[in-house]
């Protein structure tokens, strides 16, 4: 429970400071082409593997299980347009229906 | 010519769609593990859904909360260059500046980063950024009971709304065939280092491997 609110406190400071930092900066200091795409291309890595081991692992062991097909819904229902809450609803809905299968 | 009430409408419309999908991260924070208080302290402190979601999710997996943390503050690397596109058209002193900053997320951003005047910009900004700071915290607190209540995530499929929410943020980054191959290498190194490393870990390295790869990629131009 410690480490639980240790996490959270560096992510309170950690995500204010880049807020403010970004208000703050002359925007000459974070124009590098480099870092500029580094940035934009950091959210798409984490998220895949974020979405990869929220689906597949269970502990240390990769396990195909009702989670894929939650997934496998949810793309199919933002392919579809449905808007954020309705779909994680629906989705979370379908893996608990499988389970009960 | 766009007139302030039209633009306070619609970034009242953005704040209710997206301040309501608080109630999921309440519901998927309290069933991972963390109390009702810690879920309504990262709504209220930390107030950027991504690296909320992250952190949570990462906890939930049995990830060390500072690998959890760590990631949260890379994703949150990028209301740093959304700082840097509004810094102009809001015009703030130092003081409003540190009272501004926490609201910088990527809705609010958007709704003020295309108005032409600093008036429109600030409408925008604050209307849209505060909205969702009222919703997304009260729907916090209702989801963070109702998680809480449910008692094993598994058995409403929250564990598997996390990754249909993680999914929800990823997709609009999905439209560049660079984004794709960022997204998809993220995955396939997470993946592959879970049976190896303590969790938390192929979250870190998948998602830089993915970028390095994303920075030397060069698409061949037929």
């Amino acid at each position: 429970m410690t480490t639980v609110w240790a996490g959270i406190a560096i992510m309170v400071v950690g995500c204010f400071a880049l807020k403010y930092a970004g208000l703050s900066v002359p925007p000459s200091v974070l124009q590098h082409p480099l870092t500029v795409r580094a940035v934009e291309l950091i959210p798409a890595g984490l998220l895949g593997a974020l979405i990869a081991v929220q689906v597949l692992a269970d502990g240390s062991a990769v396990r195909v299980d009702a989670r894929l097909l939650a997934l496998g819904v949810a793309a199919v229902l933002l392919a579809l347009r449905v808007p954020f809450l309705p779909m994680v609803v629906a989705s979370a809905l379908v893996a608990a229906l499988v389970r009960q299968l | 010519m766009t007139t302030d009430r039209s633009i306070i409408v619609d970034s009242l419309g953005v704040g209710l769609a997206t301040g309501a999908y608080g109630v999921s991260f309440g519901a998927i924070s309290t069933a991972s593990g963390l109390s009702v208080v810690q879920t309504c302290v990262v709504s209220l402190l930390v107030f950027t859904g991504a690296s909320q979601f992250a952190f949570v999710g990462i906890v939930a997996s049995g990830g060390n909360p500072l690998t959890g943390a760590l990631t949260a503050v890379l994703l949150g690397s990028r209301n740093l260059f959304y700082g840097v596109s509004m810094a102009p058209r809001l015009d703030l002193d130092p003081a409003a500046r540190l009272a501004t900053a926490h609201f910088v997320i990527d809705e609010s951003t958007a709704m003020g980063v295309t108005r032409e005047t600093t008036r429109q910009a600030r409408l925008g900004f604050y209307w849209t950024g505060i909205s969702i700071f009222v919703l997304w915290n009260l729907t916090t607190f209702a989801g963070a009971l109702a998680g809480d209540a449910i008692g094993d995530p598994r058995t409403y499929g929250l564990d598997a709304a996390v990754g249909a929410a993680f999914l929800g943020l990823l997709w609009p980054r999905l439209a560049t065939w660079r984004g794709r191959l960022v997204a998809l290498i993220g995955a396939a190194v997470a993946l592959g280092l879970v049976p190896f490393t303590a969790a938390g870990l192929p979250i870190v390295i998948g998602g830089a491997v993915a970028v390095l790869a994303g920075l030397l990629w060069r698409p061949v131009t037929p």
